[in-house]
């Protein structure tokens, strides 16, 4: 035999692996949050910066430190704690105190999923479970909104730039009527432009429907998240709403619904698996959301609905998808 | 021409068909060819040839009388050195004729037959197996048994398999634009065989080429119950059962074969070497094999003689790089090796080899599963990798099987796309042999049960007639 170098290697087959990994996958939905981020900075002003900083790196802080608890091998590389920290602070007020925002994003991330066994363990929405701490323990914080700095749809008027309380769409519509809400924007289209550009009141991230749907997209075509969650998420809640007598343009734009449905409904960790399962899932969260906004105490829905769906996540994957070549028993007897 | 495929599920890696436009080309004979004794699926041969002879090339070296078999062949003339085991390429060790090749090619007498219609369909079915033809694809299932189903089933299609899913790999695609009568012929053969009314070719359409020269001589043939398709270029395409499903829209049962729905599925290759058989009375003593991958100096498609070394190609096509994997087969479902000393045989479709770049495309370290249903979205038989993959890591035979596992075809598909790059289709495959394996000891048991209730009766019998007695 000749004289080569050789010195092989032995493992099982495929001898190929798609270039996709966890961190590119993680990369791919920070790249998508990017529009509504530096939306939300120019709609809500340079102090939505200091919350996502906070956000951040408290979230990597938490995964170090949920790391270090748990004994785990360091798991800051695949970048889900950014994920996570983009997320949970786009579901904030805009003027969400620093150490709220450290608060929330430590009782997410450990409490949400590193006592769970971290990535792909954990049963609920970590970005979520640190908003849902947050609501229950500064519930004042949790619904101050400010003022947009300017409305597109008053023809690009800029307002003062001092921070000013507003209500959000779907607090007006709780407390006082729709009618009354598209008074206070002059008419429907402006409101409706308002919601799409995001320039309405509301959690940091949440506003711009155009902005999370560019990211979503990104999303859909680099096939990072299935289209079948938000679709049908999104679909169950405008059907819904036209049947409540609510206008379901309105519903499905205002507010988390797209960061809920996009972004948050579609976590890999807390939704099911089975493709049945995600369209049982997606109309699941959007009766819920429906419910909520209808009938109980909070003018949204988002966060419990998708907070209670991932605790139903098991259910859902009992819907298995048909295994080639086994038939309905009736086909069978047939 | 028609586009079909299969849904769901499904992967498209980069082709890698380096080696498409390289026309086959003999390659050398090797001094010494190493022929295992067992070369397909099924029952194992004995050797007909003691140390010391003398054999011709095409003579016949082991058969056996088993009905799930296929003879082997000498594939050089020359003296046998030794008969003894010897590494395999599937990893194991078994039985091979070691022929020193005199390089004189004497052939054994071949008669020769300008038809085949007027044969009889047992004396086709004879010669195919006397041939030692078994599927060329890789799975080297006795091609013989597989035309000979049950007497209640009809076969009314025949499928030729030209789909070449699998990256790097073209020698379907060379037999393909190099033998389309042989192949065309072959279908014919299996049609006469089987009673098929219909024929149908299906190539990939990254192959155009050789579909459209297959289209063309089928009409120059005057042939109206051929037709050739194109199928999506999507692996595993040209697995029998999604072939079948893209194709005829039908669906093997669960644990059932081709033929339960009327198919026969073969290989091109195959069907080359079924015409081969015959109407040139020539065994498989050769195959066309692609030579692949950034390590190798001279890659190609060439036909081998059955039995040469790999380290004898390495020798003769030269190392680029240092070698650091060697596959015998595609790179999705292919054999990385542990030695370059193992023959090719008759399952061989191409030897790839690697160099350093073999590591980082399939990086071994596992993270943990994030659950993100790639896996479940692309399993083309529509399983849950996913959940069978964690059945079968805490040994829950119940559930794995429950779960189906039995119906994986072992693909690779979910290892590929996993992000996390888990090792899915090696555990599944592991929890197969172990639920196989179980049920095979449980049917032992129950057998014994059995025999043993059988006994206990008798000699109550035995004791109540010798109390009447007594």
């Amino acid at each position: 035999m000749a004289n080569y170098d050789i010195d092989l290697v032995v493992n099982a087959a495929p001898h190929i692996r798609d270039k996709v990994n966890t961190s590119s996958i993680m990369r791919d939905v920070v790249l998508a949050l990017i529009p509504a981020v530096v939306g939300s900075v120019f709609i809500f002003g340079g102090k939505v910066i200091v919350v996502y900083l906070v956000s951040i790196v408290s979230s990597i802080l938490a995964e170090y430190v949920g790391n270090l608890l748990f004994h785990k091998k360091s798991s800051l590389k695949d970048f889900s704690a950014v994920v996570t920290g983009v997320l949970f602070a786009m579901t904030l007020p805009p003027s969400s105190p620093w150490w709220m925002v450290v608060v929330g994003a430590f009782s997410g991330i450990l409490l949400g999923k590193m006592i769970f066994g971290g990535i792909g363990s954990n049963p609920f929405n970590p970005a979520l479970v640190g908003r849902a701490v947050l609501m229950v323990s500064w519930p004042t914080y949790m619904t101050t909104w400010d003022k947009p700095r300017f409305f597109i749809g008053f023809p690009f008027r800029i307002l003062n730039l001092d921070t000013v309380t507003s209500a959000t769409p779907l607090n007006v519509v709780q407390l006082q009527s729709y009618s009354q809400l598209i008074s206070e924007f002059g008419s429907k289209l402006n409101l409706y432009t308002s919601l799409f550009f995001g320039t309405v009141g509301g959690s940091i991230g949440e506003t711009s429907a155009l902005l999370l749907l560019i990211g979503a997209i990104y999303l859909f075509i680099r096939k990072v998240i299935d289209w079948k969650i938000p679709t049908f998420y999104i679909t169950t809640v405008f059907v819904l709403s036209f049947i409540f007598g609510r206008d379901p343009v309105f519903s499905i734009f205002a507010g988390g619904l797209f960061l809920g449905a996009f972004f948050m409904a579609t976590d890999y960790s807390s939704s099911p698996i089975t493709p049945l399962g995600k369209v049982y899932y997606g109309i699941f969260l959007g009766i819920l959301t429906v419910i909520i906004r209808q009938f109980a105490a909070y003018p949204e829905g988002v966060m419990f609905s998708i907070l209670l769906g991932n605790a139903l996540v098991p259910y859902f994957d009992k819907v298995m998808p048909r295994v080639y070549g086994v038939f309905p028993k009736k086909e069978v007897s047939k | 021409m028609k586009v079909f495929t299969y849904s769901p599920g499904g992967v498209h890696p980069d082709e890698s068909k380096i080696t498409k436009d390289f026309p086959f080309e003999v390659f050398k004979s090797p001094p010494v060819v190493v022929i295992p004794l067992q070369q397909h699926t099924g029952a194992p041969n004995n050797p007909l040839v003691s140390v010391g002879d003398y054999v011709k090339v095409g003579q016949k070296i082991g058969d056996t009388n088993q009905f799930v078999a296929a003879p082997v062949h000498a594939s050089v003339s020359g003296k046998v050195l030794a008969i003894e085991d010897r590494l395999l390429p599937n990893g194991t060790k078994g039985k091979c004729v070691v022929i020193e090749n005199d390089y004189k090619d004497e052939w054994v007498e071949l008669s020769k037959r300008d038809s085949f219609n007027d044969l009889p369909k047992e004396e086709i079915l004879k010669i195919i197996r006397d041939k030692g033809i078994v599927g060329l694809g890789g799975a080297a299932f006795p091609t013989a048994v597989k035309l000979s189903p049950p007497p209640n089933k009809v076969i009314d299609t025949i499928i030729g398999n030209g789909a070449e899913c699998e990256p790097y790999l073209t020698v379907d695609n060379r037999v393909m634009l190099e033998y389309p009568e042989k192949i065309i012929k072959g279908i014919l053969i299996e049609m006469q065989i089987t009673g098929a009314k219909r024929g149908i070719i299906a190539v990939e359409e990254n192959k155009e080429g050789a579909a459209l020269l297959l289209h063309k001589k089928v009409q120059e043939m005057g042939l109206s119950n051929i037709e050739v398709v194109l199928v999506k270029t999507k692996y595993p395409q040209g697995g029998e059962k999604q072939l079948i499903k893209a194709v005829l829209n039908r669906e093997v049962p669960s644990g059932g074969l081709p033929l339960n729905v009327g198919v026969v599925v073969q290989n091109v290759q195959t069907l080359k070497a079924i015409t081969e058989a015959i109407l040139e009375d020539k065994p498989v003593i050769g195959r066309g094999i692609t030579v692949s991958g950034d390590a190798v100096e001279k890659k190609g498609n060439f036909i081998v003689r059955i039995g040469t070394p790999a380290s004898f190609i390495i020798d003769t096509l030269g190392l680029n790089r240092k070698l650091r994997k060697l596959i015998f087969g595609g790179p999705m479902t292919g054999i990385a090796q542990a030695s370059v000393d193992v023959p090719v045989i008759k399952g061989t479709s191409g030897i790839l080899m690697f160099g350093e770049k073999a590591l980082e495309m399939a990086p071994q370290e596992e993270l943990s599963c994030i659950r993100c249903a790639s896996c479940v979205d692309s399993c083309p038989m529509g399983l849950m990798p996913v959940l069978i993959d964690h059945a079968s890591r805490r040994k829950d035979l119940q559930e794995a099987e429950r779960l189906r596992a039995l119906d994986c075809i072992e693909c690779g598909v979910c290892s590929y796309v996993c992000p996390s790059k888990r090792h899915l289709t090696e555990n599944i495959k592991s929890v197969k042999q172990a639920i196989i394996k179980q049920k095979k000891i449980e049917a032992a048991k129950q057998a014994a049960f059995e025999k043993l209730k059988q006994q206990r009766q008798k000699e109550k019998e035995m004791s109540q007639k010798e109390e009447k007695n007594g």
